[in-house]
């Protein structure tokens, strides 16, 4: 019968059994899955089972962190997450969070912009470290996808993002991430992008300032291919600063609604 | 001149361009992203484009934070 095993597909015979899989290849595997779930006591294996073989503490290779994901996900839906390409405008609290989210989920390519060095004051909510300040953040994230998800085609753009190079640097994506700072900015770059490229989603955000509940904030649809993350009203202000929770949470809606549209589903 | 701005129907005594309008509405015009029967807009546009009667808006505020 077929099955995979860390993703490649073998023929192995009738009725063979887990443990008896793992002994003929790789006896010091102390994590089994099968389709996806852990499996802990003896199995009969069937035609088409997935099965991955982990040696807890061993750092995987990149093609088994692929078949880990594959697994994970399902085929179907890895492939299309696989195979996109995703622009990232802005690699402040919402764009570094969001690169993150996108990373772990093994998205294709992403192509990231943002001309900013990491600062101490970023450390409240953005990804970075203590050990990245003074890095171009494109360059500090690069470094963190890196060590998150090797697979991952990093495109760093160290340069501020205006309507005059906009074309330059996404017209080649399957979804647009706005993670601007300022409103003015985030406007400028969402009515440019929509006429440029009518055909293209872009998953924008606006208002997750403060500690306000969490709940107010959602994502909906608010034109055509726009879709906006966020409360609309908390803007940062003195008293009323940017986060690491709300700020989360507006980039994971936003992460969030990437994944969904690249799935075929409404945000 | 009767206008839908995100789904409510207005009247308006004058005729406005987009400028107009959204000075009247207190908006704004560098932070909303501004859709004319499905078409966005760009801001340096606003003060030509003349709105009709029956024209649909979307008018999209941001605020700032990120």
């Amino acid at each position: 019968m077929q099955i995979f095993i860390n993703e490649s597909s073998s023929e192995i015979e009738n009725g063979t059994r887990l443990f008896e899989l793992r002994g003929k290849l790789k006896p010091a595997a102390d994590l089994l899955l099968v389709n996806g779930h852990p499996v802990s006591d003896d199995l009969s294996l069937k035609d088409g089972d997935r099965v991955v073989l982990i040696v807890r503490g061993k750092v995987p290779t990149e093609k088994e962190l692929e078949a880990l994901l594959n697994v994970r996900h399902t085929s179907a839906v890895h492939e299309k997450i696989k195979n996109s390409c995703i622009g990232i405008a802005g690699a402040g609290g919402l764009g570094s969070n969001v690169v993150v989210a996108l990373a772990r989920i093994g998205i294709g390519e992403l192509i990231v912009a943002d001309f900013d060095l990491v600062e101490p004051s970023n450390l409240n909510r953005q990804h970075y470290f203590i050990d990245q300040i003074g890095m171009p953040k494109v360059l500090a994230l690069q470094e963190t996808v890196k060590r998150i998800s090797p697979q991952v085609n990093f495109t760093a753009i160290y340069e501020k993002i205006t309507p005059a190079n906009l074309n330059k640097y996404f017209s080649g994506v399957d979804i647009l991430v706005e993670a601007f700072d300022e409103a003015e900015q985030k406007t400028l770059l969402i009515s440019h992008f929509l006429r440029e490229f009518p055909q293209i989603a872009i998953v924008a955000a606006s208002g997750m300032a403060g500690f306000a509940p969490a709940n107010m904030i959602s994502t909906r649809k608010v034109a055509k291919n726009l879709y906006l993350c966020g409360d609309g009203v908390t803007a940062a202000r003195p008293g009323q600063g940017l986060m690491a929770p709300r700020v989360g949470v507006a980039a994971c809606h936003q992460a969030n609604a990437v994944l969904r549209l690249l799935l075929g589903e409404e945000p | 001149m009767n206008l839908c701005v995100n789904g409510q129907s207005r009247d308006y005594p004058t005729s406005l361009n987009v400028e107009q309008l959204l000075a009247t509405l207190e908006l704004n015009r560098d932070q909303v992203v501004v859709e004319l029967n499905r078409e966005i807009l760009v801001a340096d546009k606003y003060v030509d484009i003349q709105l009709k009667d029956g024209d649909t808006l979307e008018i999209i505020q941001f605020v700032g934070g990120g």
